[in-house]
């Protein structure tokens, strides 16, 4: 009788983590399942390091190949990181140059631990699709890995180039401009002040700031994103203490909406 | 210019911890009277549409609010977006830290709910004799509960009770480039339907030999865009008859209904005739620009449409000139048309202290005063939401004077106000439950998605459409809110787990069997009785 109990037991044990295995086993069958998607766009970085070809036969493209992709094809460039823009639930948006061009990433999958790895000149490789709105053109859909490498552009002057069909070619590159005056907005009640919060004045500390300034003649609007550079930080504090007619140089990220919509990162009053 | 989009996923999973950590409150109870020896300070969370008239509104409506009432100070707060109110008022349930009144929606209230006694049920207060609506002892030309719009009330009442007031309405409306409409050699039906607007869409994308678009001479046309895909897929599933929720908090979205409708999407997303605002941009940009003929947004983005319009993000020289028509969204069933019914509501926290839930109240109730009711629905395609307002003599000369000007008496603008006046027996809202607006999310999302993968030129088939139902389920975690409800039949049990339980029962026996031979086993020998 002991025996067979024993066997009993030692039989249903058996079945027990047969039984246990089997359910893992499906689950495995998932996580092998979400492995295979995610080997289709991201691979390892000693895998990368032997092949130029990453995820779905697509190769990692030069700036000038990725300028030319066409809207909503898959693409896999190499690139650094110039500015956090923001994280939320596990996405990222992101400023990113090489030495040949510029690359914004738009809600970029990232982890919250991924995103305090990717501080300025890291390397990354990014796959997603190249997409474009309101004008902006940008990443999205990416995944991304970090990679050996490290470079930090320096900030090309464009204020010659303000007002040309040629900017656009510079699009989400860091990027000076230089001695131009500020011009006055209307704010809410119709009075001149030297900056906006939101673009007609409707927000308040905090949002988003928006300033005129000019140079040849011509005024252009400027923008201090607020998730780009809140209001604690130099550059939201300098604006909201610019005077009209004041002459400052900028830096900022070439930013499109609709538009040459420059985000300011640094503005020094002369 | 992008940020609402951040909030969206959040909005999908804030749901499920609701409220926790939030401390229980007893329900509120109406004081006897309220205490004007006191000073009360009390913060108004608010949404305006990124417009300074609206946040003018708001502060004269709280200047003068705080003149009848000098123990009253009420501190503004101005959000954006829906989202992001929704995401502070959550964080601030935990921390007990809730704003005394906020603007809001009723999906949302839906989740403030799970903290205890958190919003103030509004039933009583409603009916209070001395500071109900119309109260003896209100300071203001309040209105009586039957002068709201009991459509708009009703839209508050969430179970057995009311959670809040309307503070404004609106709908969607199809803001159309009739000019191009009639170049393409058609012309408006009295009532718009889904196969007329993918008809003309569809007639829009004939490009010449150096790809300009023939109707208008340019590189882009996108002859449909939709702004609000969320509103999109519910409208048509409820046009259609195609199920989307129940109020038990059923989820009803995942069938062939919802499937045809998403085929339908990539139909025409395949030939370039339809886009999203989160794929492209604001569908105002397109239309005032000549590159986009049927735009769909909210009523109260009606200033920011057609040739004219007072509102833009586009330069001068990119508008062009055209005819812009107002009509309700496109329609499957002509003699019976829907659309939804949207705009802010008014929700009032629960506090500590009566007194100060009671002042809250009171400017809560403010809001619904002819002076403000107006004065913020002339600032777009809303309309007040009481009769006292929209019967006022104020608010019908506004109305007349359509077209005086292009600020003010924009035609557009009030074009689209009388759209939502004229439609208000036609609208309608889906169940509200905890999760509601999580699937909201999920509904337009599988807009986007099938309309970006069409560009992505990836295959859309039946079985790209069971994967993507498995993806919104599981991304939003719509499959936990139907466990919220009644239990959920989990089917048979599979063979394998029928096998273990059999053994396992198996074993027991023997187990049994077992122990009660050793029992009797040892009786017998107590006994000194021979098996």
């Amino acid at each position: 009788m002991k025996k067979l109990l024993a066997l009993g037991l030692s039989l249903s044990l058996v079945l027990s983590l047969a039984g246990c295995a089997g359910g893992n086993a499906d689950a495995g069958n998932e996580a092998n399942t979400e492995n295979v998607v995610n080997t289709e766009t991201v691979v390892s970085t000693e895998e990368a390091a032997d092949t130029e070809v990453v995820a779905d036969d697509v190769a990692v493209m030069t700036y000038a190949e990725y300028a030319a992709a066409e809207l909503d094809s898959k693409v896999v460039v190499e690139t650094y990181v110039q500015a956090k823009q923001s994280w939320w639930e596990d996405k990222a948006t992101v400023y990113t140059q090489d030495e040949n061009g510029a690359y914004f990433l738009y809600d970029m999958a990232c982890s919250a631990e991924d995103y305090e790895k990717l501080t300025q000149g890291t390397k990354i490789r990014v796959t997603g699709y190249k997409a474009e709105w309101a004008g902006e053109v940008e990443i999205i859909d990416a995944t991304f890995e970090i990679l050996e490498g490290n470079y930090v552009a320096s900030a090309t002057d464009v204020t010659e180039l303000l007002g040309t069909d040629e900017l656009i070619n510079l699009q989400n590159r860091y990027v000076a401009f230089n001695g131009l005056t500020v011009e006055a907005s209307k704010d809410a009640d119709g009075n001149d002040v030297a900056f906006l919060y939101n673009w007609d004045g409707s927000g308040e500390d905090g949002n988003d700031l928006y300033f005129n300034a000019s140079i040849n003649g011509q005024t252009y609007t400027f923008t201090v994103e607020s998730y780009l550079c809140d209001n604690t930080t130099e550059v939201y504090n300098t604006v909201k203490n610019l005077q009209i007619g004041d002459v400052i140089d900028m830096e900022g990220f070439l930013y499109w909406y609709e538009g040459v919509n420059p985000h300011i990162t640094t503005v020094t009053v002369k | 210019m992008r940020k609402m989009g951040k909030y969206l996923l959040l909005l999908a999973l804030v749901f499920l911890t609701g409220c926790h950590g939030s401390k229980e409150r007893e329900a509120f109870e109406v004081p006897e009277s309220f205490d004007t020896t006191k000073e009360y300070e009390i913060t108004f969370w608010a949404k305006n549409d990124t417009n300074k008239t609206q946040t003018g509104i708001y502060e004269q409506a709280i200047a003068d609010f705080e003149t009848l009432y000098p123990n009253i100070k009420v501190n503004l707060r101005l959000y954006t977006d829906y989202g992001r109110i929704y995401n502070d008022v959550i964080t601030n349930i935990s921390t007990d830290t809730t704003p005394n009144v906020c603007i809001t929606y009723p999906d949302h209230i839906a989740t403030y709910l799970t903290g205890t006694n958190s919003v103030v049920a509004l039933d009583e207060l409603f009916v209070n004799e001395k500071y109900g609506l119309g109260g003896s002892e209100v300071r203001f030309d309040s209105p009586v509960k039957e002068e709201i719009v009991p459509e708009f009330l009703k839209e508050c009442m969430i179970g057995e009770h009311y959670y809040a007031i309307p503070y404004m309405r609106s709908t969607e409306a199809c803001y159309i480039n009739k000019t191009y409409v009639e170049a393409l050699g058609y012309t408006l039906p009295e009532v718009l339907t889904w196969d007329f607007v993918w008809e003309v869409a569809e007639a829009a994308t004939k490009k010449d030999a150096e790809g300009n678009y023939l109707l208008n001479g340019q590189k882009v046309m996108i002859p449909f865009i939709y702004k609000s895909t969320d509103n999109m897929m519910i409208q048509m599933l409820k046009q259609s008859g195609g199920g989307y929720s129940e109020d038990s908090g059923e989820i009803q979205i995942f069938n062939d209904v919802t499937k045809q409708m998403l085929y339908t999407v990539a139909e025409h997303a395949k030939t370039g005739a339809f886009s999203t605002f989160k794929i492209s941009s604001y569908p105002a940009n397109f239309l005032n620009a000549g590159q986009c003929i049927f735009a769909i947004d909210s009523t109260a983005g009606a200033t920011w449409m057609g040739s004219h319009a007072p509102l833009s993000d586009i330069s001068e020289d990119k508008f062009v000139e055209f005819e812009t028509a107002v009509m309700p969204i496109p329609q499957f069933d002509t003699e019976n048309p829907k659309m939804i019914s949207q705009g802010p509501s008014v929700c009032v926290f629960n506090k500590a202290d009566s007194q100060e839930v009671l002042a809250s109240w009171l400017f809560a109730q403010y809001l619904l005063t002819n002076e403000v009711q107006i004065a913020y629905a002339r600032t777009e395609g809303y309309v007040p939401v009481t009769e006292k307002a929209q019967d006022s003599v104020e608010y019908k000369d506004y109305l007349s004077r359509i077209g005086e000007d292009n600020a003010l008496y924009y035609d557009v603008k009030i074009k689209a106000s009388k759209l939502v006046l004229d439609n208000v027996e036609d609208t309608f809202v889906t169940p509200v439950f905890n999760g509601s607006a999580s699937l909201r999310n999920a509904a337009g999302q599988m807009i986007e998605n099938t309309t970006k993968s069409v560009k992505r030129k990836e295959e859309i088939n039946d079985a790209y459409f069971t994967d993507l139902f498995a993806e919104m389920n599981s991304l939003y975690r719509l499959d936990q809110i139907e466990n919220q409800g009644e239990s959920k039949a989990l089917g048979k049990l599979p063979t394998e787990s029928v096998v273990l339980l059999t053994i396992l029962a198996g074993v027991w026996i023997l187990m049994g069997i077992y122990v009660i031979y050793g029992v009797i086993k040892k009786i017998l020998i107590y006994f000194e009785i021979e098996v």
